[in-house]
Order: structure tokens, then sequence, then C-alpha cells
């Protein structure tokens, strides 16, 4: 086991889209195939092995609320058995080829990844195609993923990070289906039956939902024909009515979920931007400032670094598909969650007054600008990229264009978009813990 | 000069092996010892310096100095201020962390390869040239109460770790936790940080790995410059307190009314590819694998799928360690079934799995995949350099690293069923039990 001295835990959820970029020097290639699927495919021929990563829009938020949770349970069922294979055998071959993949249902999409060598690239795909087409829910692997789930929520109520998180969202979401965690409940899961399952498989994943990105050793003419093979067997339209634009309602303030741990986590968090507002540059530069710049933060100095307050203290902007948010986090000792909140407030406060200054927006576009080739180092992690930069519309020019946006931005910008952003007194707290000397309730 | 003949005569050494990362390796005359792994397709560099000590290595009672001390090296030199080798860093847009395990400290900062000499010249000036302000230090030891209360008290799955390894190591240091225990943190003082630097920190104890956009002529070169100049320290060897041979089997039960989930958890003392009979340490990643390593495993198959008595079970090993360490077995019941039922059943698979033995596909398969995951190994600039830190401050050499891949094909289904045998004793067990109060 290692420490780290800075351990980034919530916020890489949202890193992904805060750092939606490429080198220059990466070439990206949009590739249609005869039947008209569309990937983009960064070629990189040094190492023999291919990563491919893809979407589904939608996800969870086209569950049946009484069934929350099957979007999960289809991301943990699909490589449990398809077409003629039952699930050892689908496990066994995966195996066998030392191919990788995976899937999973957030908030927005339904995702997926393959990573393979080149030498089993054709039977790697074909693996894929199988997942995503014929799939068998044999009820001995549904009752077995169940079972996985169900323990996994049980651990998850005597887990303080996920506690925080759940309330804060069903706070804030209501009735929205934002509200709802991505993988259910005890009894909405007990709920979904093999045919939630299906339903879900053949109306919610779909070609015009999908996008593709693929990194490594393969070009776009060995690409095109096996886009048609793996994907061209799915429907063609969604049939699942997409959810609509919501906003978090943070008026509650302060809640208080009673625990006995000796430290509090806190989740704090309003209103934010969508990725497609036109400030959003001017808050994700104002966000780092504020609480994004790892160790070059001012949440980081005022709590951690000059009061020695808590190990982890960040805030960044999370903006899902139909409703923007901007959420932090923090924890402390229970007899400190009072000063650490006045001391985030403050910053708060004193960020949505005053802005930044120059030194601070100098030092932010540096940073943005010249830490993104490190986004790189990894096939994975681009063809991950390559699916985000669709899914926001960003442009297949975008890695170019990315500097300029980030240089356009003034001190006016920053501080319009901070009046607008930053409203400590509006923000929803919850706080898992026993902290002293908050009002409990609400 | 003598520093670059070294380095030619072990560029030439290594061309002649298949190998895995090919590393370019050298040294300079004050002892430091360089490894270099280019990596053409991004721009991009990692710089990273190991120091071979640990908190295995810590003097007893002030358990946590060596992360301690890790946390205070952010805290300035006599050129660099108070937090400002981060902030640099940032400014330069590169991004930097630490990391502190029993056997290692590691610095690292990664950036655009135009900004390698500029971080090389900070983490040089901060192996010599630390300054600590008292308050600092005060406060610091804050942020790693507040760490240790977040890792470790707010979990009680991670003080049952915390227990089990306490028990698994009555001699050995590997029984204190990394972070420390919270009364040695507390005491922890400013001179203990600062003797233990000066007692560790210097080139001969430490390597320097570069990865990405460079040449192992341009990082030798820029070492000279920025290391070159450090003297020696006369640090001591590496002698940590064995273990007694174990001939009891100890069980550890931690019950806390936070606990819904019940666990079941055993570890067996270890050797590595360091220390013990290190010749089991390869066949025994293998066993690891067939018996627990993903759904195709025994362990799996048996109490997950067929039995339906747990949600998950597994096993893992780390053959990567400066001394003997653990095989490390879990299971996590299904709703409805005790711990007691639980261990039964995953004795039962051990038994019969030490009897019978594993078919010839599933050596196969287990042996696919590990080799596979060297190939994934190289794809990303962080993994190498983290591989070679981590093999290195544990008593293994560049050669180990790279024939990793020929050791693995080499293993035989007796080799790996004698390893299995002789760890998987009862005698030399720890078993514990994450259990709910009442």
């Amino acid at each position: 086991m290692s420490l780290s001295r800075l351990l980034i835990g919530l916020p890489l959820l949202g890193l992904l889209w805060l750092y939606p970029a490429i080198a220059g020097a990466t070439e990206i290639q949009r590739v249609r195939s005869p039947g008209g699927i569309t990937a983009w495919l960064v070629r990189e021929p040094t190492i023999p092995l291919i990563s491919v990563s893809f979407s589904f829009a939608g996800g969870a938020t086209l569950d049946d609320p009484r069934r929350k949770g099957t979007a999960n349970m289809v991301s943990g069922l699909l490589d449990e058995g398809a077409g003629g294979l039952d699930s050892l055998a689908f496990q066994t071959r995966l195996e066998e080829l030392a191919v990788r993949l995976s899937f999973d249902a957030d908030r927005d999409s339904f995702t997926g990844g393959l990573r393979t060598l080149t030498e089993n690239r054709d039977a790697a795909f074909d693996l894929l195609r199988l997942a995503l087409t014929k799939p068998r829910f044999d009820g001995v692997a549904v009752e077995r993923i169940r079972r996985q789930i169900i323990t996994g929520l049980k651990e998850d109520q005597e887990n303080p990070n996920a506690v925080v998180g759940r309330t804060w969202f069903a706070m804030a979401f209501k009735d929205h289906p934002y509200a709802l965690p991505t993988r259910g409940s005890q009894d909405s899961v007990a709920a979904i039956t093999a045919d939630d399952l299906r339903s879900f498989v053949a109306s919610a994943l779909a070609r015009d939902r999908l996008t593709i990105g693929v990194v490594g050793d393969i070009g776009a003419a060995e690409l095109a024909p096996l886009l048609d093979a793996t994907f061209g067997g799915l429907p063609e339209s969604t049939e699942r009515t997409m959810i609509g634009e919501t906003a978090p309602v943070t008026d509650a303030g302060l809640k208080v979920v009673e625990m006995e741990i000796p430290q509090s986590r806190v989740m704090f968090g309003a209103a934010g931007l969508k990725r497609d507002d036109p400030d959003w540059y001017a808050a994700y530069v104002l966000n780092y400032v504020l609480g994004g710049g790892g160790f070059a933060s001012r949440l980081y100095d005022e709590v951690r670094e000059k009061r020695g307050l808590a190990y982890s203290v960040y805030s960044y902007l999370y903006p899902l598909d139909h409703a923007g948010i901007h959420l932090g986090g923090v924890g402390t000792q229970n007899g400190r969650v009072a000063e650490a909140l006045t001391v985030i407030r403050q910053q708060f406060a004193k960020a949505r007054d005053e802005g930044i200054n120059a030194d601070e927006l100098a030092n932010a576009k540096t940073f943005l600008n010249g830490s993104f080739p490190l986004r790189l180092t990894s096939s994975g992690r681009i063809a991950r990229l390559l699916v985000a930069i669709q899914r926001e519309n960003l442009g297949i020019d975008y890695f170019d264009r990315r500097p300029e946006l980030i240089n356009a931005v003034t001190l006016a910008d920053v501080k319009r978009v901070a009046k607008r952003l930053l409203r400590p007194e509006k923000m929803l707290v919850v706080v898992v813990g026993k902290p002293v000397g908050l009002e409990a309730g609400e | 000069m003598l520093a670059l003949l070294a380095f030619a005569t072990a560029v030439a050494g290594e061309a002649m092996s298949a190998g895995l990362f090919h590393p370019k390796v050298g040294s300079l005359a004050n002892g430091l010892r360089i490894v270099v792994i280019e990596d053409h397709r991004a721009p991009v560099v990692t710089h990273m310096v190991w120091y071979r000590v640990g908190a295995a290595d810590e003097p007893p009672g002030k358990s946590g100095i060596a992360h301690f001390l890790e946390h205070l090296m952010f805290k300035g030199t006599t050129k660099v201020g108070s937090g400002g080798f981060s902030k640099i860093v940032a400014r330069n847009g590169g991004r930097d962390n630490a990391f502190t395990s029993h056997d290692y400290t590691g610095y690292y900062q990664n950036v655009a390869r135009d900004k390698l000499d500029l971080v090389m010249s900070l983490e040089a000036d901060r192996m010599v040239n630390l300054r600590l302000d008292p308050e600092d230090v005060e406060t610091e030891r804050e942020v790693i109460l507040e760490e240790r209360r977040s890792r470790t008290d707010n979990k009680p799955s991670a003080q049952l770790s915390e227990a089990m390894h306490a028990t698994q190591f009555m001699a050995h240091p590997y029984g204190i936790p990394v972070i420390g225990w919270q009364h040695e943190i507390e005491a922890l003082s400013r001179e203990d940080a600062l003797a233990f630097y000066r007692t560790y920190y210097a080139p001969n104890n430490a390597i320097l790995i570069v990865a990405g956009d460079v040449t192992a002529e341009q990082v030798m070169a820029l070492a000279e410059t920025h290391y070159g100049g450090i003297p020696r320290a006369d640090t001591p060897a590496r002698r940590r307190p064995q273990e007694p041979p174990q001939l009891a089997a100890r069980r550890v039960e931690l019950r806390d009314a936070r606990v819904n989930q019940a666990d079941l958890r055993r570890s067996y003392l270890a050797p590595s590819r360091s220390a013990g009979e290190t010749r089991h340490a390869v066949p025994l990643s293998l066993f690891a694998e067939m018996l627990g390593g993903g759904t195709t495993s025994r362990l799996y198959q048996e109490l997950v799928v067929k039995r339906k008595l747990a949600a998950s079970a597994g096993a893992y090993y780390s053959a990567t360690n400066l001394d003997r360490r653990t095989f490390s077995l879990y299971v996590t019941p299904s709703p409805g079934v005790t711990v007691t039922a639980a261990e039964q059943a995953m004795d039962e698979v051990l038994a019969a799995v030490l009897r019978d033995g594993f078919e010839a596909a599933e050596l196969a398969r287990s042996r696919t995949g590990m080799l596979a995951a060297a190939i994934y190994a190289r794809d990303s600039l962080f993994t190498s350099p983290r591989i070679f830190g981590d093999a290195l401050t544990s008593g293994l050499t560049v050669e180990q690293v790279e024939g990793w891949p020929d050791e693995v094909r080499a293993v035989t289904m007796e080799q790996v069923m004698a390893a299995g045998r002789a760890v998987l004793d009862p005698r030399r067990s720890v078993t514990g039990l994450l259990l709910p109060e009442g």
C-alpha cells in the first residue's frame, strides 16, 4: 500500500470534462463505416494494442424509477453470457484472448470500453458485438450480479462518502431522475426482472445515441468494417424519451446525517454551468483558482495549508447533460467542521465580490494549457477523451482551438461568472458525521 | 566522465535482452542510479525520484515519520518558499505529487518535455536544502491526522486491515501502518523529520527515473548538472527486524455498529522476489491468479457461482517487497450467509486445490493474462516508471523487471503447486472477520 500526498477522489468524475483536450500533435481521423457508423480514431502503432471507448447517451436517467438501477445492472451483465456462450464460457474466452471488456452506467450515459492486443483484434471486437447485441441474462447470472449489487449497496450505508453524495443529490433534485443514485436502492434492485434488463438493452442502446473513440494500432480502413460488424446489429434509434432540463434546488441550506465517525464528510454545492454555456471557460478558470487546482487553489491554501483543517478540500464543475452543478467537498474532524465551512464560505464570498487577480488568471491559463498534453498518456485515456469531445459537440479541431478559448478569458469575464456561480448563502451543504456546533436537520 | 562510461556499458548490456520496457540505465559518481524509459508518443515527461526508505525503516516509536517527511518536503528550501514547489510546477503547466509505502518514498512531476530541466533543479534542491518552519510542521501534523481519519478511522474495513497487519507482523515493521499510529503521529517533531531526512535523503540512496519524450543522453547530462554536485551520505543498511517462525494460526475480529455487510479475509506470511524462498515468488503470482484472480478462478466459481455463498471472493499477492509479505484471500458473504459458513467453504476450496492441483488450461490462461498485462503496462507513460521504482527500492534489479515475462513463461505446474503448498499453511495465517455489533 502506498499513501499519496493528495488523494483526489470525487472530483475525478468531473475532471474528464474539465480537461477535454489533447495535444495539437495528435491527429484525429473521422472514420465513417459503409453502414453509416462514425468513430473518431487516433492511430498509434508504437504498441501492439487497441483501445475502444463508446457511450450511449441517456444512461441511468432512462431507468424506470421503480426499477432504478436497471442500467447499472445491465452494465454488470453484458459480459456474463452472450450468444452461444454462457457466463463461464464468455469470461473464459476473454481471458484466453487477454481482452478487457468493461461496461458502466452513469447519470447521463451507458459507457463501455474494449482493450485488446492487436493480434486478437477481430475476436475481441466480436466479443463486444455479442455482449451488446446478444446478451443472455441467464437467471443464475442475473441473481448473482443482483447479489453483488445489493451487497455493495449495504456497504455504501457505512461509507460516509457514498452517503454524503446520495443525500446531496436526493435533496437537490427531488423528483427528477438525477435525484436517484445510478445503482438504485436495495428495494428497487430487488424488483428488477430479466425482462426489464432486456427491454433496457432493446430500447436504450441504439446507434442514434452512440459515440465511439478508438486509439491504437489500427488504421481507418481496418476499423470501418469492424464498426459495422460490431455495432451494426444495434437498433437504429432509441425508443426511450430523454429527460428534460432541470437545475439543483439548493435552498435547503444545511443537512446533517448522523454517523459515528471521527471525521465529518461534507459536500457543498449549488447550480453550475452546463458545458455549452458561453461562460464555461471563465467558470473553468475561476474554479481552478478557487478549488480546482490541486496544490494551488485558494481553498487548499486556506483550509489545508494555513489551518491544517483537512487532508482534502476541493471544488469542481459537474456539467450533466441536463443540469449544471458546482460541487465541492471537505473532510474535517467533527470539532472543526463549523470552522472549515466558515473558511470555505468566506472564500466563496471573496471570489464572488472581488473575482481573481491578474497573477491568478495568468497562472491558471498557463496550467490549464500546459498540463493538457499530460492527458494524452495512455490510449484508453485518449479514447475516452475522443468520446467526451464528440458528446459535447466541441468539434474535431477542438484541441487546436482550446488554448485560444482559455486564453480569451479576461478578469472581467471571471468576475461576471463569479457573481453568477458563487452563492455561498444558497449552497446546499450536507454533512455526514457527528459535527459539533452545526444545527442538525435543516 | 566516469558516470557516462558506466552509462554506456549499461546501455550496451541492455540491448541484449528481449526485455519489456527497454530502459537505459546509468549512475552518477555520487551513487545516484538513473533509469530512462524513452517514449516519444506525446511531448511530455515524468520525472521521479525514489528514495530507498519507507515506513518500515522508521525508528521505533516514530511511526509515520517517513510519510510526515514526505509532506514536509513541500514546505520549502533555502531557495523555494513554503508551498512554493507545487505552485512553481503548476505555473509551468505540470502536475506533481508524492507517495510513501513501507519500502519507498517517491516524488514526481509530470511536465512538458521542455520543463524537465526546471523540475530536476527543484527536486535536486530539496534533496539537500530542506528548511522547515516550526509552524508549518505543526499545521501539517493536523493535515496528516485528518488524512488518518479519512483513510482509517472513518472506515471499519480499514481498521480491520490495520489490525490484521499488526497481527501478521509481530516483529517486522510491516505490522505498523504507513501513516503511523495516531498517538505516535501526535508526538512527531520537526527534529524527528530532519533527522530522518539527513539520514536517508542522499543521491546514493535515491533512484532517478525519467520516462517520456527525451533521450537517455539528455537525461544524463541534466542529471549531472543538477544532482551531480550533491554529496553522498553515510546511509545505514536496511536491516529490519524479521518475523520469528509463526507456529499458530491467529484470528482478529472487529465488531462495529457501523458495519452493515460482514466480511472475511485471510493472509499468510509469504516470500517476495527479494526475501524468503524467492523461487516461490513468481509461481505464487500464478497460483494467486488461478485461485482467485478473476471470475473464472476457483474461489469465485466455487463460492460465488456454484454454491452462491458469497457475493465476491478472490486472492491477491504482490511479489515485489523488500521483505517477506503476505498472500491474501477475501470473501464477502451473500445476504443471510454467516462468515463461519463462508470460511468453511473457503477452506474447502483451498484444501481441494492443494490436494488436486489446477488444470493445464487454467495455468495457460493465467500466463496469457500476465504476459498481456506486461504489454498493456507499456501503454501508460506513468506505469513503467512506477514499476521500476517499486522494484528497485524493493531489492530487485532492472534485469529482473525486464526478465519478468521470461520468468512467467518458464513457470511449471509443479513450481506453482510447490509454492502454494509452501505458503498456504494454516499455521502461518491470520484470519480477519468484520462483523456488525451484537
